[in-house]
C-alpha cells in the first residue's frame, strides 16, 4: 500500500482515528482496572491497620472518623474487639527532608503507641528511610508502648528521649511530629466521645485528659 | 537482517543504555535496586514491544507530516494501560517505579526505534527489534542496579550478601548512579575494542 498522502483532510482524519481508537482502548481498560485497583489499595490500607492495631474483628479500614485538629484533617480508623474499644490507626504526615512523610500509627486504649507504619515519604534513601524501622520494636528509636499523652515524643537533642536516626535529625523529627499530631487528632477524637457526643468509648481519663 | 540478527543487534551490537546512551533519565533514577532496576527495564520493553509493532502495522495509514504526534498516541496509551494494569495486579513494584512509569512515554528509545525501525519495517521484525532493544534496557539496568545495590547496601535482589555495614551509602544515591554507570560504559567500550 502507498503511504498516504500529507493533505489537510488526511492529517486531521488519521490523527482523529488514531486519537478515538486510543480513548476507546484507554476507557475499556480503566473500566477492566477500576475494581481491581480500589481492591488493592483497600488491601494495603487494611493491612497497614492489622499491622498497627492487632487483634480486631471488626472493619476499620470501612469507615473512618474524620476529625479537625489545628486546621489540618485527620483519618481515625477505630478498631474494635466484640464490642470492646481497643484502639485506633490514626493516618498522620509531617514534612520531612525530602517532602511529605505519611505515617499510621496505632495506639492502644490508653493511648500507647502500639506500632506504626510509613505509608509514604520521599527521604533519602539509606538515611531518612530508615524510618521505616528505626522507631519500631528493637529499633534504636523504640517508640511502641511510649504515650506522647505524657510528654510529646521529641529526639534527644531537643531535649526528648528518643535517639534520632543517625545523620538524619530532620526526618526524625518530622516523623515525631507526626506522631505528636496523631496523637492529639487521637486524644480530641477519644474527648469528644468521652463527652458524650459520639456514644461510649474505651478511652481512659488518661486520654480524656488531654 | 534476520530476525536473530535484529534481536541480537539490540542487546549486543547497539544496546540502548551502553551503546547508543539512550533514555538515562530511568536509567540513573530507578537503579537503586536490582529489581527496580528490572521492573523498569521489563515495563519499557513491554510498551517497546508493543508500540514497534502497532506502529510498523500502521506506518502507511500515517501521512509523513504528522506521524510524530501519531507515534506518541500509541505510546502514551499502552504506558497508561500498562500503568492501570500495573497498579491493579502489582502495587508495591508500582509504587516503588512511581512517577517513572508514566515518563516512560517520553523515553527517547521508544520514540527513537519508532522512527528507527518500525517506521521502515514489517510487524514481525519490528517485534524482534522491540524484544531485543527491551531486553538490551532491562539487562542493562538490573546490571546497573545490582552493582549499586550490592555496593550501597551488601544486598542483591533483596538477598544479604555482606553486613550492611560495609555498604557505600552513595552508590544507592544519585552521585553513585552516575559513577557506576560511567564505569560500565569504560567497560563495555573496552570489551567492543578488544
Amino acid at each position: 500500500m502507498k503511504k498516504l498522502e500529507s493533505s489537510f483532510k488526511n492529517m486531521v482524519i488519521v490523527l482523529t482515528v488514531v486519537a478515538v481508537v486510543a480513548g476507546l482502548l484507554l476507557g475499556y481498560v480503566n473500566k477492566l482496572t477500576a475494581e481491581p485497583i480500589a481492591q488493592a489499595n483497600a488491601k494495603a490500607l487494611s493491612d497497614a491497620i492489622a499491622l498497627v492495631v492487632p487483634g480486631f474483628d471488626n472493619e476499620p479500614a470501612a469507615n473512618p472518623d474524620t476529625i479537625e485538629v489545628d486546621g489540618v484533617t485527620y483519618k481515625i480508623y477505630k478498631a474494635t474487639k466484640g464490642d470492646k474499644f481497643i484502639g485506633a490507626a490514626v493516618e498522620s504526615s509531617a514534612n520531612g527532608f525530602g517532602g511529605a512523610l505519611t505515617v499510621l500509627v496505632g495506639f492502644d486504649a490508653d493511648g500507647k503507641i502500639i506500632d506504626y507504619s510509613l505509608l509514604s515519604h520521599a527521604e533519602t534513601p539509606g538515611l531518612g528511610s530508615k524510618a521505616a524501622d528505626w522507631f519500631k520494636k528493637g529499633g534504636k528509636g523504640d517508640i511502641t508502648g511510649k504515650n506522647p499523652g505524657d510528654k510529646p515524643l521529641t529526639v534527644s537533642k531537643d531535649g526528648g528521649e528518643i535517639d534520632a536516626i543517625t545523620a538524619s535529625t530532620i526526618t526524625s523529627r518530622a516523623f515525631l511530629n507526626a506522631v505528636n499530631a496523631a496523637y492529639a487528632a487521637y486524644a480530641k477524637q477519644n474527648g469528644n466521645e468521652a463527652a458524650g457526643l459520639n456514644g461510649t468509648t474505651g478511652a481512659t481519663s488518661h486520654v480524656e485528659q488531654n | 537482517m534476520n530476525n536473530f540478527k535484529v534481536l541480537m543487534n539490540g542487546i549486543v551490537k547497539e544496546n540502548p543504555t551502553f551503546v547508543l546512551l539512550l533514555g538515562m533519565c530511568p536509567t540513573l533514577g530507578t537503579t537503586s535496586s536490582a529489581i527496580n532496576g528490572m521492573g523498569m527495564g521489563l515495563a519499557t520493553a513491554f510498551v517497546l514491544i508493543c508500540s514497534n509493532v502497532v506502529i510498523s502495522l500502521i506506518k502507511n495509514l500515517i501521512p509523513d507530516m504528522v506521524r510524530i504526534p501519531a507515534f506518541v498516541v500509541v505510546i502514551a496509551s499502552f504506558v497508561t494501560l500498562l500503568q492501570m494494569v500495573m497498579q491493579a495486579y502489582v502495587p508495591a513494584l508500582y509504587a516503588t517505579l512511581g512517577l517513572f512509569i508514566p515518563l516512560i512515554v517520553v523515553n527517547c528509545i521508544l520514540l527513537g526505534r519508532a522512527e528507527a525501525f518500525a517506521a521502515k519495517n514489517g510487524a514481525v521484525a519490528s517485534f524482534f527489534d522491540g524484544l531485543g532493544m527491551g531486553l538490551g534496557f532491562t539487562i542493562a539496568l538490573t546490571i546497573l542496579g545490582g552493582i549499586r545495590e550490592f555496593l550501597g547496601t551488601g544486598k542483591l535482589f533483596n538477598i544479604t550478601i555482606m553486613p550492611e555495614d560495609y555498604g557505600m551509602l552513595v552508590f544507592v544515591l544519585a552521585p553513585g548512579a552516575f559513577i557506576a554507570l560511567g564505569y560500565l560504559i569504560a567497560i563495555v567500550n573496552r570489551l567492543k575494542k578488544a
